[in-house]
């Protein structure tokens, strides 16, 4: 009864340090484009545009209505915008199209992470009357987290290193990515702390960014695209923020997104959102990935961490995988808030 | 196209401070209040979509995050929809749009605002670059589109004092209304401070405190509801961009297609004849003739004559804002929510004392942002069409 649902075209901002524009607008006009052009979709037959930006990030009131006019939006449009990661306005546009209320739909996420101090900025989503008082900024608490991980014995300084050095050595095939190098585990483990357990390869780097992302259905996306991503699942969960409530080392709410999708056990590649090494080791266990799947090819958040679009990024990165015929199945999967908080995965594949 | 019901709505008592809850306490006593309304229970929740304007108003960066627990939507989904003003509206499409697609069975949507968390004036006021500042607040900026209502329909200097009576008299009867003066004139008003030419203090919205909760549903939820449902017969939102050329801040073309979309998804052809009530986002009296129009229930240039006849009164023609609307109650991110609601709860009959007698169809309305996002639904006593 419902549409088939595909991505058709994604584009990315290359990250940067300091996007080096004040305006959002400025990032987005050329990314539409280009998103447009892959998905051979002229900005008009776009049936809905759906937005992922945080107010917080830009320090001031209503930063996504600047966006808009990027867009062109006249005649008026159909459009909407969370305040999240974008990952969950290609939700929302995903599920605008299942529903049948649009055919096509483009997805933006966008973010000056550059603007303030990031790790502080972003303690401002814990619990304002108990935690955010004591300012515990989030290399912190992700430091939290990896200490019991390690303590536990589900990760090690070393797997975390690895992580770092495949991403690195990953992504200087990626001209977007911020980061890249070839450096060895054992130049990695020698170097100082930054937030015990945590070194500076564990840590994504500060970037400012942008990604978009086109979606259409059925026979649109085939008459679009020769080879479309097809959604074979999109689902998201979100657990309890308390630091005290659950257990670090485990993400249930990835893991319960997992199930929600039948995530297959034989993907080809998973580009997963992990802005810290030890996050990334704790979604693999938590989706279940087995040895054989390709993680992030693109090299990941950790050589490149656009707030806002990193998630939507993810996806992007997946189904290009797809749409380039370099994967028959891939997933990409996004995460917001505090040590892994709440989880998306979106399970793409290659259709004859 | 999937049916789809709001089976209860919930709303906490608004007001300038609620300092006897948290955050998470007066999202609660909506949800709880719209739970029992709608006779469900956690269990058959599906997901939670959450809607709120800037997070400055509180000081929480994506407040929902440390409020997923008390949301109700631990190990569910949770969605952040920000749409300025409209969102509480956005907030009720969305929701609704996850059980048209069956992704869903239940979609519980909640809408808030604790302003007395910090200051909105202060949060409203810091300047994107390369903007002009306008240094007056939502007031200064409306104030010039409602002159040149006025300028372009010659309506009468008394009429938004007029909405401001019915609507602070309205919410009168509305037991959760911020506001609540049943004494209100046309003297009191007109003799009240001028704040930004031409609204005076009494024709404007006040600051406060509250939350708003619906619960949705698809066809099989609202068959197995025990009390009336209210059918979600269309839903429809546009956007347009705050400035350019050609931009009509009178009668936004965005609010006008909008309202296009929705008569004709829900089958209304002449909207003042088939809507028996509505509730429209009126923060500014003004607005009450302006949105009129903008709606397509009267011809450009005519809204105000309908308010003037008494025709948008409980018992008139087409009565506008029974609950009181945001003249009385307007906790920013829930604003519209309640709008939604109150349309809802007209058609299922649970309105209470402001009920509108024998209302079968009902308009909810929101918009937000420099007059440039709408969204809006109708909803009705049977699916219809």
């Amino acid at each position: 009864m419902n549409p088939a649902v595909a991505v058709i075209g994604f584009a990315q901002a290359p990250c940067r340090p300091s996007a080096g524009t004040t305006s959002g607008v400025e990032t987005l006009v050329p990314l539409f484009h280009q998103a447009l052009s892959a998905a051979h979709l002229d900005r008009r037959e776009v049936d809905f545009w759906c937005s992922g930006s945080s107010d917080y990030l830009a320090g001031r009131a209503f930063s996504f209505v600047n966006a808009i006019d990027a867009i062109g939006a006249y005649p008026p449009i159909c459009e909407s915008h969370v305040e999240m990661d974008a990952a969950w306005a290609f939700y929302e546009a995903y599920v605008k199209i299942l529903a049948g209320e649009a055919e096509t739909a483009l997805v933006y996420g966008f973010g000056k992470s550059s603007a303030g101090l990031l790790r502080r900025v972003l303690a401002l989503q814990l619990d304002p009357y108990v935690t955010a008082p004591l300012w515990p900024d989030s290399v912190s608490v992700a430091a939290l987290q990896a200490r019991l991980a390690i303590d536990a014995g589900v990760v090690t300084e070393q797997a975390m290193a690895e992580v770092a050095a495949r991403s690195r050595a990953d992504a200087t095939t990626n001209p977007y990515a911020q980061v890249s190098g070839q450096p060895t585990v054992d130049e990695l483990v020698a170097a100082p702390y930054l937030a015990d357990p945590l070194r500076a390869h564990d840590c994504a780097p500060v970037s400012d960014g942008a990604a978009a992302l086109v979606l259409a259905a059925g026979e649109r996306a085939r008459r679009h695209r020769k080879q479309p991503a097809w959604i074979s699942g999109v689902a998201h969960r979100v657990d309890p923020q308390g630091l005290g409530e659950r257990d670090l080392t485990t993400v249930p709410s990835a893991t319960a997104a997992a199930e929600a999708v039948a995530l297959p056990a034989d993907l080809d590649v998973a580009e997963l959102h992990a802005p810290f090494t030890h996050q990334e080791l704790l979604l693999r266990n938590a989706l279940g990935l087995g040895e054989r799947v390709r993680i992030n090819p693109s090299g990941g958040a950790l050589c490149g961490n656009p707030m806002f679009s990193a998630g939507l990024a993810r996806i992007g990165a997946a189904a290009e995988q797809v749409m380039t015929g370099r994967a028959r199945q891939a997933a990409g999967h996004a995460t917001s808030g505090p040590a892994l908080q709440q989880n998306l995965i979106c399970v793409l594949e290659a259709r004859s | 196209m999937r049916r789809t019901a709001v089976l209860g709505t919930g709303q906490t008592q608004h007001q300038t401070r609620r300092t006897d809850v948290s955050m998470a306490g007066l999202c609660r006593e909506a949800i709880d209040r719209a739970l029992v309304d709608a006779g469900v229970d956690w269990p058959q929740i599906d997901a939670v979509v959450l809607g709120k304007a800037p997070d400055l108003f509180e000081g929480v960066m994506m407040p929902e995050l440390f409020l997923a627990d008390a949301l109700g939507a631990a190990g569910r989904p949770l969605l952040r929809v920000h749409t300025a003003g409209s969102v509480g509206g956005a907030t009720g499409v969305v929701a609704t749009s996850l059980v048209r697609a069956g992704v869903h069975q239940r979609v519980l949507a909640v809408a808030f605002e604790k302003q007395s968390e910090s200051n909105a004036m202060w949060a409203l006021s810091i300047q994107p670059p390369f903007t002009a500042p306008i240094g007056a607040g939502a007031g200064g900026y409306f104030a010039p589109h409602v002159r040149a209502y006025i300028r372009r329909s010659n309506a009468p200097e008394h009429v938004g004092a007029m909405v401001a009576v019915k609507d602070r008299r309205n919410g009168a009867l509305n037991p959760y209304a911020h506001l609540r003066q049943p004494e209100i004139t046309l003297e009191s008003v007109r003799a009240s401070p001028m704040l930004w030419d031409p609204i005076r203090y009494d024709e404007t919205c006040p600051s406060s405190d509250g939350a708003c909760a619906i619960v949705i549903g698809d066809q099989a939820a609202a068959e197995a509801s025990e009390r009336p449902v209210a059918w979600i017969r269309a839903t429809a939102m546009r956007t347009e961009p705050t400035y350019f050329a050609g931009k009509d801040h009178v009668n936004p073309r965005a609010g006008a297609e909008a309202a296009q979309a929705l008569w004709q998804a829900a089958g209304i052809t002449d909207p003042l004849a088939e809507v028996d009530v509505a509730e429209i986002y009126v923060p500014f009296s003004w607005f009450e003739p302006m949105w009129l129009e903008n709606l397509g229930f009267t011809e450009a240039g005519h809204g105000w004559k309908l308010t003037e006849s008494g025709e948008t009164r409980i018992g008139g023609r087409l009565p506008v804002n029974p609950s009181g609307g945001v003249l009385c109650s307007n906790p920013i991110g829930a604003s519209g929510m309640l709008r939604f609601a109150e349309a809802a709860k007209q058609v299922m009959g649970r309105a209470g004392e402001h009920q509108v007698a024998g209302a079968k169809t009902a308009l909810g309305h929101a918009y937000g942002g420099g007059s440039q996002f709408f969204s809006m639904w109708v909803v009705g006593e049977t699916p219809g069409r």
